[in-house]
This record gives structure tokens, C-alpha cells and sequence, in this order.
């Protein structure tokens, strides 16, 4: 698993577009943390740092018009379906241009005019959500696709189970992806699941199960295509299982007591930034590559850009809470 | 304008609406199996002979998938109705409808809508506790919710027309006693009112009340059943000399307050009749309201009659008892001069 090889060929452009995707990314949770520690951001936060290759990978399989729902760690799946890191950056710091005018909060992020959902924070509840938008697409001829994204602890919700089975009898198109990061907030997924792979509960349902190296953007993006085309055929859904694992705590105050540090030092051998960066031809700690470079010039300027504008954006007036009940209450 | 039971009436809305607008759909379990039942109580019988089974869609017995289904439909473009073939089942698609349904709006700023309809029956009609209650109290406590309760076939019809076109997550609750169903599903002990329903199109406005009688003396707030049942005792007290007016708010959230405010500033009297139980009511709300804005014009303590604060018996007598009955009303109406 030293570097990044999906089944299909890929050129260095699109090398490059994803080492950008999943460089933002990573960049944006760093910020996140600092940012808190700096007391900017009022709440916790799920932080997706080495999930990238996951979100960037479903993602770039996807038309602008597909729709994503995340789960209460969804920064990852905002900024990959297009969600401006402007727009989220706001939201986090509660200021009235966030994408949710400050009534969501970094749990619910989400934008509709890119196919984000906002984001659904109760674990599970996104996929049923998930089948109804993707009844709806075959419903009205769209050709739409729709993901839901949850993790292994997730898989083990009632919904999920529900979700998977309309979506399977009325064949619709889904991809459930499970981010199988080992660890439900802090219980081992062995003590919660007696089997190996989530994938293995498709042929339950019958749909295809696929397993892939969530931290190979390549290989992620490659099962995602099959998975997408499948689906805007009229094929049914599929669960993609993708293996990775969160580098940081399940939420800000996390220590991450429950796990060893030579089991995150193993998982830190195979992060995604790395390996798009190795796969590019650069070196891990340098960008000794004019393209690399390039880059992360970029990413740390649309995360300079979007700190600015949070932090110069306008709180919002208190009684903006008695806005949005209801749809006309504008 | 044609007589029609509340079943007949709801049929011919969502028949309308369907006809109107492609993207309205039904979803629900037992809804349209062909040789079925059209839904536990028959509203939707005979609809998927017109509509094909695509748009009176049959599902799994999965109450979460049904809401969640219903919601991510609704979240992107279509119009969904679905059928809840008990309001008891509502718990176990609490959190589609709590978190999910009723807060999308809200958490996203007012950047996405949930025109959905959401239909339970609701009533106790000998079948023990887990088929039976009546919970309006718990979905109208949640803030982007609308909550209607028609009690009438013109009401049922106007009120339906009028979730189904709302761009909010509406949810109708039905009577079981109320429906007039026919045939293998009818109800004992059913009242089962027919009423006059237009042929033409027309809507009735989420969050207008009705005045059911008119009276001075008395004012009597019921809902569903017990509007019937609160017609009942008025008729008993007007043989004693007291007029009561009796409302039916049909719309519990939003609430028709001006209406229910008027009539107490009238009467100077209070009853509040509901199926269900007592304690941390609906009525209890509807009490507080009254007390809050119009204690001055009150000439007696407001009465509250309720179901017991039990889950619903079974057998017939212990049922009786437990629910509000016309004595129930009779006397607290009477203690209050």
C-alpha cells in the first residue's frame, strides 16, 4: 500500500487535481483546530484528517447535479462535493455568510446548489434520506446519483439497514459508502461487529459489496465510477467499504486513550496526503516540485482567503434565531 | 357537492393533488396491493388502478425508511404523502421526523424545504395500547412541525390539499372512529360523519378554527372525536340552560388562538377536550394560553377532560373509562357555574 495505484490509469493532471482536493482538505482541519484553539470557532469539532482519499475519491466519480449527504464529520464531504471553504469556514465561526447562516454549525454544513445535503449529525439517519432523494431522481427522470456516507459504527443503525433494503427492491441510485475508520468514537469495531467487513452485509440485501483502500484516492475514485455507472443505468445500489482510519481524536476533546501509538503510527505510514504527494514525485516533508508547489500555494491561499472572510463576516443579530421554523418564516 | 366520509374525502384529495401535480406521490405499507386493503383504513383504495403502483408505492414495513424516504424526496423536488398505517408506529420513525423533518429548514438557514405530508390514524378503538393512543401532544411540542386534525369530510379534503401544496413537513392526524371505513375494515362503534365536500377545487387554511356550535356561556375546545363528543354534552346542557360554543381548532399548529381567545372573552368559561391523556397535554397548552392571555375575562377555573394518565386498556368497559366521555364533559361543564 506504499503508493497510490487505482485499477485504471490515471494522468498527472488529475494526480495534481486530487492532491489538491485532498491537500485542502487535510489544510482545512488543521486550520480548524488551530482556529479553535484559538477560541474562533465556538464548538467542537469531528475533524476528517485521513479520510481525505475517501470523500475527494467518491466525489470526483460524481456530476455536479449528484447529491452527497454527510454525516457530523462532513467538512470533508462539503468541500469535495464543492462546497466553498469560504462558505464552511464561515459557518464554523457562526457568522451569518456561512453556508447555513450560522444555524447549523460544523455538524451540518451542507449546500444544496452543489449537491451537498446539509449535513446529518444523527449517526445513520442520512441514509434512508439518501434513498428518498435517489427514489426521487429515478422518479423524475434526472439520472441523478446519490451517496450517503456513513461510518462502520453507523452501518450498525437500523436506518442504514432499512435504507439499503428499499434501495435494493426498487433498485435505486445510491452508492452507500462506509468510511471504516475502526473506531466508533472510541469502541474498537471488533467489539461491535462479528464480522470482518461491513461490505460482507450487501449480499443481505442483494447488492454488490466492494472493499477498497480508503486511503488510495485512485482506487476509491475507480469503485466509486463502477459504483455511479451502475447506478445512472438503472442498476440498483452498491456499498463500498473503504478501510481508513482518522488520525485524531473522534471529536475535539478526544485523546485517543483507547487505541495504541503503534497502530496510529501504521496508519500514519499510508496517509493519502503522503502518498498522492510520493505518487506526484515529490518528497513527503519538501515541495521540491514545481507543480507540488504550485499546489499548495493554492490551497493555502483559498485557506487564507477563507479564515479572512469568516473572521471579517458579521455575527448574527440574536432574534435571526426566530428565522427558518418554517419554510415562509424568511 | 357530494356526501363523502372523512375516508372518501382524504381519497379524493390526494386523487386531485395527483392529478394536479406529478411530482405528488404516496408511499406507505399496504397502500396499494393489489386485493389489499388501500391502506389499513382504506383511504387509499383503489388508487393505484389510476396511478400505477409507481406513484402509490408499497413499502417494506421499515417506519424509518418511510419517513427518511419521504424527506429526501421531498428535499429534492417531489411531493411525497405518506401513510403511517398507525399514529402509534410515529416512535418508531421519531428521530426521522424530530431531527430530521422538522429541523432541516432551520439548521440549513431556510436554504432547503420538506413539502411533505405525513398521515396517522390516531384513537383508541379496542386494540390495546400499541394501536390506540393519540399523540398529538408529542409532534405538536416540536417547533417545524405543522400538526392538522380534521374532523369533518370537508375539512379532511380542504386540509389535505392544503399540506399537500405547503412547502413544510405536514402531519394529518385521522380518527380512526371518524374515517367511515367500509367493508372488512370498518370500525365498531365508528361515528363514521358524512359530509357535504364540493366538487370543485378549494382548500381550507392551515390554522383556522371552526366554530362547531355557537354558545355564551360556555366555551368547549375539542379536537378530532372529541369535538363530537363535546356536541354530544352540549346538547345535554342546553337542556339544562347552558349554551355552550363549541370549537374545533382542525389546525394544532399553527394554532388558531384568536379564535379560542374570542369565545373564552365571550363565555368567560373554559373546557378542553382531548383523547389524549392528561397530564403534560395538549389541553394543558391550550389552558396555559387561556390563562396567560385572557384570565381576567374567566368566571371559573378552566376544566381539562382527557384520557387517564394510563396507557390505553383493552377490554371495552376499562376502555370506556378511561377515554372522555360525554359524562366527563357534562360534569366539569356544570362545575364551572
Amino acid at each position: 500500500m506504499a503508493s497510490t495505484k487505482g485499477q485504471s490509469a490515471c494522468s498527472r493532471q488529475e494526480l495534481l487535481a486530487f492532491y489538491h482536493d485532498v491537500l485542502l482538505i487535510r489544510r482545512f482541519e488543521e486550520q480548524c483546530n488551530a482556529l479553535f484553539l484559538q477560541g474562533k470557532i465556538p464548538s467542537t469539532l469531528h475533524l476528517y484528517i485521513g479520510q481525505e482519499a475517501v470523500a475527494v475519491g467518491v466525489c470526483a466519480a460524481l456530476r455536479p447535479d449528484d447529491y452527497v449527504l454527510g454525516t457530523h464529520r462532513p467538512h470533508g464531504h462539503a468541500i469535495a462535493k464543492g462546497v466553498s471553504s469560504r462558505s464552511i469556514m464561515a459557518e464554523l465561526f457562526g457568522k451569518v455568510t456561512g453556508c447555513c447562516k450560522a444555524k447549523g454549525g460544523s455538524m451540518h454544513v451542507g449546500d444544496m446548489s452543489v449537491g451537498m445535503f446539509p449535513a446529518i449529525a444523527i449517526v445513520g439517519a442520512n441514509a434512508p434520506i439518501a434513498t428518498g432523494a435517489a427514489l426521487s431522481a429515478k422518479m423524475r427522470g434526472s439520472g441523478q446519483v446519490v451517496v450517503a456516507f456513513f461510518g462502520e459504527g453507523g452501518s450498525n443503525e437500523g436506518a442504514v439497514h432499512e435504507a439499503m433494503n428499499m434501495a435494493a427492491i426498487w433498485q435505486l441510485p445510491v452508492l452507500f459508502v462506509c468510511e471504516n475508520n475502526l473506531y466508533g468514537a472510541s469502541t474498537p469495531v471488533s467489539q461491535i461487529t462479528a464480522i470482518q467487513n461491513v461490505a460482507d452485509r450487501a449480499a443481505a440485501y442483494g447488492m454488490p459489496g466492494v472493499i477498497v483502500d480508503g486511503n488510495d484516492v485512485v482506487a476509491v475514485r475507480d469503485a466509486a465510477r463502477q459504483a455511479v455507472e451502475r447506478a445512472r443505468a438503472g442498476e440498483g445500489p452498491t456499498l463500498i467499504e473503504c478501510k481508513t482510519y482518522r488520525f485524531c481524536g473522534h471529536s475535539r476533546s478526544d485523546a485517543c486513550g483507547y487505541r495504541t501509538r503503534e497502530e496510529e503510527a501504521e496508519w500514519r505510514d499510508k496517509d493519502p496526503v503522503t502518498r498522492l504527494k510520493l505518487a506526484l514525485g515529490g518528497q513527503a516533508d519538501t515541495s521540491n516540485d514545481d507543480d507540488v508547489a504550485r499546489v499548495e500555494a493554492e490551497v493555502e491561499a483559498i485557506l487564507e482567503d477563507a479564515i479572512r472572510f469568516a473572521d471579517e463576516s458579521p455575527e448574527p443579530a440574536p432574534e435571526d434565531a426566530l428565522l427558518h421554523v418554517f419554510w415562509e418564516d424568511k | 357537492m357530494a356526501l363523502m366520509t372523512i375516508a372518501e374525502a382524504l381519497r379524493e384529495g390526494i386523487r386531485e393533488e395527483m392529478r394536479r401535480d406529478p411530482t405528488v406521490f404516496c408511499l406507505g405499507e399496504d397502500i396499494g396491493i393489489s386485493g389489499g386493503f388501500g391502506g389499513a383504513f382504506t383511504v387509499t383504495l383503489g388508487l393505484s388502478d389510476e396511478f400505477g403502483h409507481d406513484r402509490i408505492l408499497d413499502t417494506p414495513i421499515s417506519e424509518i425508511g418511510i419517513a427518511g424516504v419521504a424527506i429526501g424526496a421531498a428535499m429534492t423536488g417531489m411531493r411525497p404523502i405518506a401513510d403511517v398505517q398507525y399514529g402509534d408506529f410515529l416512535f418508531c420513525m421519531m428521530d426521522q421526523l424530530a431531527n430530521q423533518a422538522a429541523k432541516m429548514t432551520y439548521m440549513s438557514g431556510g436554504t432547503v424545504k420538506v413539502p411533505l405530508v405525513m398521515r396517522a390514524p390516531v384513537g383508541s378503538t379496542r386494540r390495546g395500547s400499541q394501536h390506540a393512543q393519540s399523540l398529538e401532544a408529542f409532534f405538536t411540542h416540536i417547533p417545524g412541525l405543522k400538526v392538522l386534525a380534521p374532523s369533518t369530510a370537508y375539512d379532511a379534503k380542504g386540509l389535505l390539499k392544503s399540506a399537500v401544496r405547503d412547502e413544510n413537513p405536514v402531519l394529518i392526524f385521522e380518527h380512526k372512529l371518524l374515517y367511515g371505513s367500509k367493508g372488512g375494515r370498518s370500525e365498531k362503534g365508528a361515528l363514521s360523519p358524512i359530509g357535504e365536500v364540493p366538487d370543485e377545487d378549494y382548500t381550507v387554511p392551515i390554522g383556522k378554527g371552526a366554530i362547531r356550535r355557537a354558545g355564551k356561556d360556555v366555551t368547549i375546545v375539542g379536537k378530532l372525536m372529541t369535538v363530537y363528543r363535546a356536541l354530544e354534552a352540549a346538547e345535554i346542557l342546553a337542556a339544562e340552560g347552558i349554551e355552550a360554543e363549541v370549537i374545533d381548532p382542525r389546525t394544532l399548529v399553527p394554532l388558531d388562538k384568536e379564535l379560542i381567545l374570542d369565545s373564552v372573552r365571550k363565555t368567560g368559561r373554559l373546557v378542553v377536550v382531548e383523547e389524549d391523556n392528561l397530564t403534560h397535554g395538549w389541553g394543558a397548552e391550550i389552558a396555559a394560553i387561556v390563562a396567560e392571555e385572557a384570565f381576567f375575562y374567566l368566571d371559573a377555573p378552566i376544566k381539562r377532560v382527557a384520557s387517564l394518565d394510563t396507557p390505553p386498556p383493552f377490554a371495552p368497559p376499562m376502555e370506556a373509562y378511561y377515554l372522555p366521555s360525554i359524562e366527563r364533559i357534562v360534569t366539569a361543564v356544570r362545575a364551572q357555574f
